[in-house]
């Protein structure tokens, strides 16, 4: 047994050997794959990636003539060709050595076709890499075989995972350098496998190569005689993505109200989950008004049926309101509406989170304005543990709770993609500042935090915080207080009284009347000090409410 | 349940990014290069608003050496589709009299395409302009996002590009910024070309292969397609079977000897192929960061 067993859970096994692979565009049986490379800075993403293209005879004449020279101008491997120069396209990448953003590199063999997502490994441009993996099927975690996993590797296991990308691969590159090492791979893949078993992975898998080398990656190494698993490419193009769809309810966020007529009026937008046909009764969400789907179009085509992944255009039986930003949904399954959600943010600007701030947000196609009401904690990404916020800064992950401007439908993120994720845009510099998932929406009545209602017509301002709303005191607390700090204070001043006067009776008699005085005047002076804003400070909330 | 196929996706995908921009931008416009990839834009769009009309203009550079051929499918396509269609020249570079020849390739791609194209978003006052670039073309494109913001002046700063998870597009701009929206960000050379076998989508005849005039210019065989281009004493002019792969100025295009006339065997070729579309060229060779600086500059 070559692999820990907990790093595979598919049962996978006798993959059948590498056919030869081909330029692109024979049929690809299956399907699409897309996927992205993630891991710590110089553990070879680019390298691999390039090294894959080449094995797939995919790096044409004129550029492997481009690649040749460059390598010779930029190239880390002294003489020997620097594959990462094949996918670092900009200038100031090649200057460093590094990648900074996303890369996509389109490929196909006999089996499959890919899109991949080369993502930088710094931490500084975290969001690129969430962006890749917000659109990928799997994921290829690169580690370092000298050093095994980072700070980084587990940042990026952990959104991976958050993101609900549920199959990795954990690539051990530079095998060459810790002398084919099974030991070594070992130790790796069973520290991952800690790692992974913290997080919702379908499947792990653990592979040792060289990318430099070409160890393992389409044929199987001459080094490494004791690995028996799959080669990568083997298992890129065998490996099962597909999952039962969470939600299969039929979603359809409006995107273009269709209007060239007087005799037509449809709707345009994509099919986020489930199917619908003519004759299906739909809500439109939010307004929860009823009707029928009459027709189905794409451009000149009535359909019988349009398919999650289609844009098509929808017809309705009666002539309601509709607009763009709103949802048609299947009657018989609506969505959530409502203003608030608990919701994971990975934040991606440099300027800090401001708590009850009027952000714009994108969602589907709804664009409202909303604020993040309370900040539960964000997330270690070492050991992914909940740490109370002090606040919230570039690259962080936090729980908070969101509420939007007006209600809108909504789903957990892991049920609905489509309706359960969301982007913040700053108001003043328009830069997207997070990425958020939603956890759960809840409901407008429950415990949900209550707004300030000072807000200016038309936009969502919010200066009091929730957790300085918790703060403020109800009677009866202060009047236990009260009790308490008087009895406590008037011990005290029976036992100073006694002392100065030798007297137990006039003791008494001072102690027990100042407690009757004093409690009416503490009470008076505490509430309305409750009533003061002075000296008040905002503060990022400790977490109330235990972490899902 | 049926499965949506590969083109399914990509076509989907891009009617989505299409009806973004007509939602959102204030004043968006369709570059219409009148190549390949914009006959499929083209299509796309039309789509994507059936039954009604497209909601934006089509806007060409013309840079006035283009092969005749495409000016003639241009406005016959205008003209049979009803098409908004808005022409702009850089005048002041057609006074200075740059041409192909005189100003070198990197000059004249810069004063009539770059200038002009920059020119035309200005005088239009467009905010967002949807082209038909793909990120298979080029290393840089392979950066680029769906929706590239460009600052004032329309330059490029490939740090200050913002994140683009799922299909969530921030199209919110600052005055003087605009937008351009890649919808074929994700097809392949090949994928446009299934494309079009599958939709039977028109495109300029000069794809396909037939006896055309020629003469070899730096390794490559450039068409004479009018008087004005300049022949030196060794060259000669012969007549070869030829198709382009991309199309673009005459004198800066190289054509391949090909026998495919058709489009299956175009696609058949392709996948024999072992040099990238782009060799054919010129402009595109300066450097290895050439495709990056013009970016920046304000190219499309």
């Amino acid at each position: 047994m070559h692999m820990p067993a907990a790093l595979r859970r598919d049962g996978a096994t006798d993959l059948a050997p590498i056919q030869g692979v081909v330029t692109p565009a024979e049929t690809s049986p299956g399907g699409l794959l897309r996927f992205i490379t993630c891991g710590s800075v110089d553990d070879g993403k680019s390298t691999f990636i390039g090294r894959l293209l080449y094995d797939c005879q995919l790096v044409l004449d004129d550029q492997m003539e481009s690649l040749a020279k460059d390598s010779r101008r930029y190239g880390t491997q002294n003489e020997d060709i620097d594959f990462a120069l094949l996918v670092d396209g900009l200038a100031a990448e090649r200057e460093q050595g590094i990648t900074i953003d996303v890369a996509y590199r389109y490929f196909a063999t006999k089996k499959r076709s890919f899109i991949v997502a080369d993502t930088p490994g710094h931490e500084q441009y975290t969001r690129n890499m969430a962006t890749g993996a917000s659109n990928a099927d799997l994921a290829i975690i690169l580690v370092d075989a000298r050093n095994g996993a980072t700070a980084q590797t587990r940042r990026h296991a952990f959104i991976v995972s958050m993101l609900g990308i549920r199959h990795v691969v954990l690539a051990v590159n530079k095998m060459d350098l810790v002398g084919y090492s099974q030991e070594r791979f070992d130790a790796v893949a069973a520290e991952f496998a800690q790692i992974a078993g913290k997080l919702d992975f379908a499947q792990a898998v653990a592979i040792p190569i060289s990318a430099k080398r070409g160890d393992n990656i389409s044929s199987r190494s001459a080094e490494m005689p004791w690995y028996r698993g799959p080669v990568l490419l083997d298992h890129l193009e065998t490996v099962d993505v597909e999952e039962a769809a969470a939600d299969d309810a039929f979603r359809f966020p409006v995107q273009w109200v269709s209007r060239p007529n007087s005799e037509f009026r449809g709707y345009s937008g994509f099919v986020a989950s489930g199917t619908v046909t003519p004759g299906t009764a739909v809500t439109i969400q939010p307004s929860g008004v009823r009707t029928t789907i009459k027709e189905v179009w794409l451009a000149e085509q009535n359909l019988d049926e349009a398919l999650v992944g289609q844009s098509v255009t929808l017809t309705l039986t009666d002539n309601v309101d509709v607009s763009r930003g709103d949802v048609i949904v299947g009657a018989a399954q609506a969505a959530t509406v409502t203003r608030h959600a608990r919701a994971h943010l990975l934040w991606m600007s440099q300027a800090p989170l401001k708590p009850g701030a009027s952000y714009f947000a994108k969602l589907a196609t709804r664009a409202t304005a909303a604020a993040i009401t309370a900040v539960h904690h964000t997330v270690d990404v070492f050991d992914y543990a909940p740490v109370e916020a002090a606040g919230v800064g570039t690259n962080d992950l936090a729980s908070v709770t969101v509420t939007f401007d007006a209600p809108l439908a909504l789903a957990r993120y892991r049920d609905n993609r489509e309706l359960g994720s969301f982007i913040l845009i700053d108001r003043l510099t328009n830069e997207t500042v997070a990425l958020g998932l939603i956890d759960e929406p809840q409901a407008d009545t429950a415990s949900a935090p209550v707004m300030a209602s000072a807000a200016q017509p038309g936009q969502l301002v919010s200066n009091v915080v929730t957790w300085l709303s918790q703060a403020r005191e109800k009677p009866l607390r202060s009047i236990v207080k009260a009790i308490t700090w008087r009895t406590t204070g008037s011990i005290d001043t029976f036992v100073l009284s006694f002392i100065f006067t030798q007297d137990a009776k006039i003791s008494a008699a001072i102690s027990g009347t100042e407690i009757l005085t004093k409690l009416a005047l503490y009470y008076g002076h505490e509430r309305i000090w409750a009533h003061l804003r002075f000296g008040l400070r905002r503060v990022p909330a400790p977490d109330t409410q235990p972490s899902k | 349940m049926t499965q949506l196929s590969h083109l399914d996706r990509l076509e989907a995908e891009a009617i989505y990014i299409i009806r973004e921009v007509a939602a959102e931008c204030r004043n968006p416009v369709l570059l219409y290069s009148i190549g390949k990839d914009s006959s499929v834009l083209l299509h796309l769009a039309l789509k994507a608003f059936h039954p009604g009309r497209i909601p934006f203009p089509l806007l060409h550079i013309d840079t006035t050496w283009k092969f005749r051929e495409m000016i003639a499918f241009r406005d016959r396509r205008a003209r049979e589709l009803g098409l908004n269609l808005l022409v702009h020249t850089n005048q002041d570079g057609l006074a200075a009299g740059i041409t192909p020849f005189t100003a070198g390739s990197r000059n004249y791609t810069d004063v009539m395409k770059t200038q002009a194209l920059k020119q035309a978003l200005d005088r239009f006052n467009f905010d967002g302009a949807i082209g038909g670039a793909r990120r298979d073309e080029e290393k840089s494109r392979a950066k680029e996002r769906v929706f590239s913001l460009r600052a004032p002046g329309h330059r490029w700063d490939p740090k200050r590009q913002r994140p683009e998870p799922w299909r969530l597009y921030n199209t919110r701009i600052q005055p003087g910024e605009t937008l351009r929206v890649f919808p074929l960000s994700n097809w392949t050379e090949l994928d446009i070309w299934e494309y079009i076998a599958r939709e039977n989508i028109q495109i300029v005849p000069l794809y396909f292969a037939e006896r055309r005039p020629v003469v070899k210019r730096d390794g490559a065989w450039i068409m004479c397609d009018d008087e004005r281009l300049p022949l030196a004493p060794d060259e000669l002019m012969e007549v070869r079977k030829v198709r382009f792969r991309t199309l673009g100025c005459y004198p800066l295009t190289g054509a391949i000897e090909s026998e495919a006339a058709t489009l299956e065997d175009i696609i058949a070729e392709m996948k024999q192929s072992r040099v990238s579309e782009r060799q054919g060229r010129l402009i595109d060779h300066d450097d290895a960061a050439s495709m990056e600086k013009k970016k920046a500059e304000g190219y499309f």
